[in-house]
């Protein structure tokens, strides 16, 4: 008889920290203290503290360990499962509350999170359909099929106010009462699943902690349309996603919960995977389409819109994995439930990748309306040795950055486009002193030109034009018009590009430049990068009195840069050393091999 | 293809089997578990008291687990039951004994008084 669950995270996060090793050291371990009948290992979604991870968390008593390793497994078989004393030493160290936290929901990162979306991630294994029918898995479906009319469903869905959670922000319920709205022999559903901004990772983590969920709310939509095929378009570089979905999909097809006569009711619905190959312009709606359709991935014009004519030119809807993940809750708890959560105009929650200069990084999911403050300084524990939070960007390659200034705005679609950035699909970058704003606005751009597909002009060559400004600027050649140049093509390019991509690829820019004109100037009039980032304004300096001529960095030197001057500083045996600026070519190894700090750079 | 009743019933079975992740305020059922509390004889009762539980259909009200050493070893084994602000210590426990608690206090609510800590004899 099981006594115990050991729930082991098989996310990305994890499984690359080591999960897998230690997921099989401990049923080994088990079986050597002869506890396999009793303690059963489950293998879960994202808890969403990965950089906390390999984690585990121990039932009954919710207790939380993180950083596992393999030689910590006989510790914790021998003294957790066999005699019930928790292992001190790898509970996790709150340093928000300065104190030990067994259990997970008890830490500072979980307090002021409301999982929604993410409810089911971290609790049940995604490889079992019965433990996603058990957290009311299916019931939703159930609902929508026996006791609601497609346009119950669509009323329910506008009535709750939901968003589209891939970054634009269109009502949920709108877009399925146009499609519903027009008369078609074949309707199509499609799941957005090319989670393609840096450091976005919520819609991987829902596909492979809790599939079953897109797979219910896709064939609800289904239902409400008048569709009978659904299409999940996802990246291959998503294998851990792609394999459980495909799970999912065969464990529906058995229980006849997808295929002809779902639950005996005569709608008819089945799903498809399509991979696709992690080009950034397919998470455009109809570039996703134009690629499902077998085509090169590259948008068209609007309109017609996908709900009039989209994929294989039928009306089509495309929601996005976390939209999807809020549905069959929104139909159980209903409306109501979900409109009370979240501010006005913005309704319920929103899950964030919280990346950067961030002590916890992880997957949050947080109410919509909750200040950036209690996102960093709460649930990411701050930031990390002691340094000043600079700026977060939300949006990725499309949004722009959050200044220090502005930490107390909520985060919701309105509050986060009033200060130039945008929701987005929920990557949070958090940036501190030591980041240089242009450097972050060229690295968001040089991604732009590199994903442009190229079929529009403004965005194939506008986007090129200005990376090579800020290529200039950073290498210390720019003048004062070229902030304005940036500005102007911005501009342009923001009107004219054809698709999401072009129109939003210009907003770091835009948004930097917003807030952080005075470090433009700095790189642009002083030559200086004021955080010390770009290599071209910087040089390296050898102080003459702390250096006390050991020639380290001279043995260092891959340019043969630094040479022994003749001036010996007071109380120093040796000459001290100089740098080279022509010679040097700025790579840091004089610096970094200086124990006497006496290299610095400028 | 499975029947709605196919459905409910997998959805019912699982709930039981993932109870022990999602139960807050529940009554506790606390199993010394230290090396005196195995020697003497807790395993059995502790399995017993996994099976009896889940068997009763109360499930998702009352979690089993264990913990290190009581304190009185020769009282061992030690089982206490927290509920609410209630705490009964039952001592020199036995499988048969654990049917009996479960039937008797878990279910209908009445402390088996004869095998508290206040009945025993040394």
């Amino acid at each position: 008889m099981i006594r115990s669950h050991v729930m082991i995270c098989g996310g990305s996060g994890c499984t690359a920290s080591g999960s897998k090793a230690l997921q099989e050291a401990m049923e080994k371990e088990l079986v050597a203290k002869d506890l396999q009948d009793e303690v059963k290992v489950v293998q879960t979604g994202c808890f969403g503290l990965c950089e906390l991870g390999p984690i585990m968390v121990v039932y009954p008593g919710d207790v939380f360990y993180s950083r596992v390793t393999v030689d910590d497994i006989p510790e914790i078989v021998e003294e957790h499962l066999l005699k019930g004393r928790i292992v001190d030493r790898l509970v996790h160290e709150d340093e928000v509350l300065k104190e030990q936290v067994t259990s997970l929901n008890d830490t500072s990162f979980y307090q002021v999170q409301k999982r929604v979306a993410l409810k089911n991630c971290g609790l049940i294994d995604p490889e079992s359909i019965d433990e996603y029918l058990a957290m009311d898995g299916y019931v939703a479906l159930q609902k929508v099929l026996q006791e609601m009319t497609p346009d119950d469903v669509i009323q329910v869905m506008l009535d709750s106010g939901l968003r589209g959670r891939g970054g634009a922000g269109f009502p949920t319920g709108l877009k399925w009462k146009f499609a519903k709205g027009y008369d078609a022999p074949q309707k199509f559903v499609c799941c957005n699943a090319d989670e393609g901004d840096p450091g976005a990772f919520m819609d991987r983590s829902i596909l492979e902690g809790d599939p079953h969920v897109v797979l219910e709310a896709m064939t609800i939509a289904g239902y409400a349309i008048g569709a009978n095929q659904g299409y999940i378009y996802v990246r291959a570089e998503y294998p851990i996603a792609v394999q459980r979905l495909k799970i999912a999909l065969d464990q529906a097809h058995e229980y006849g919960l997808l295929g002809k006569n779902i639950m005996e009711t005569g709608f008819d619905f089945d799903i498809d995977i399509r991979l696709g190959a992690g080009a950034f312009v397919c998470g455009e709606e109809t570039a996703l389409m134009t690629s499902i359709e077998g085509n090169r991935g590259e948008p068209r014009p609007r309109p017609p819109f996908p709900a009039e004519k989209g994929l294989f030119q039928s009306p089509s809807i495309l929601n996005n994995v976390e939209t999807w993940a809020n549905i069959p809750q929104i139909i159980i708890n209903g409306p109501e439930w979900f409109a009370a959560m979240g501010t006005e105009k913005s309704k319920g929650t929103k899950v964030f990748a919280l990346g950067g200069k961030i002590k916890h990084t992880g997957l949050v999911e947080i109410p919509m309306g909750t200040t950036l403050r209690t996102v960093i300084e709460e649930v990411g524990g701050g930031i990390p040795n002691g340094k000043k939070f600079k700026a977060a960007q939300t949006g990725g390659p499309s949004g722009g950055c959050i200044p220090a200034s502005h930490i107390d705005v909520q985060m919701d679609y309105e509050h986060l486009a009033e200060i130039g950035s945008i929701m987005g699909s929920g990557g949070l970058i958090v940036m501190d002193e030591d980041n240089c704003m242009v450097d972050i606005a060229k690295f968001f751009l040089k991604f732009t030109v590199d994903e442009s597909c190229g079929k529009c002009t403004p965005c194939r060559i506008g986007t090129r034009r200005m990376l090579e400004i800020l290529d200039r600027i950073t290498e210390g050649k720019g003048t004062m018009e070229d902030i304005d140049k940036l500005e102007e093509l911005a501009y342009y390019i923001k009107e004219n590009a054809l698709c999401g991509l072009g129109q939003t690829a210009p907003n770091p820019v835009l948004s930097t430049i917003r807030f952080f004109r005075d470090e433009y100037i700095a790189h642009i009039q002083d030559k200086k990068c004021p955080a010390g980032v770009c290599t071209a304004l910087l040089s390296y300096v050898i102080d003459p009195e702390k250096c006390i001529g050991c020639t380290m960095c001279q043995r260092n030197c891959p340019a043969d840069a630094i040479s022994v001057t003749d001036y010996v500083a007071e109380g120093h045996k040796k000459p001290s050393l100089a740098i080279d600026t022509d010679k040097c070519i700025k790579c840091g190894a004089c610096m970094n091999n200086c124990k006497f700090g006496a290299i610095s750079k400028q | 293809m499975k029947s709605l009743e196919e459905l409910a019933r997998i959805r019912e079975q699982t709930k039981a089997k993932i109870a022990l992740r999602e139960k807050e305020g529940a009554v506790r059922v606390v199993v010394g578990m230290a090396t005196c509390g195995i020697a003497a004889g807790a395993r059995p009762v502790l399995s017993t008291f996994v099976e009896e539980v889940n068997g009763s259909g109360i499930g998702d009200k009352v979690s089993v687990e264990q913990t290190g050493c009581i304190g009185i070893c020769q009282y061992e084994p030690v089982v206490e039951i927290f509920d609410g602000d209630e705490k009964t210590t039952y001592v020199k426990m036995t499988a048969d004994k654990a049917k009996r608690v479960v039937a008797e206090h878990l279910v209908k609510g009445n402390v088996v008084t004869e095998y508290t800590i206040g009945a025993a004899k040394v």
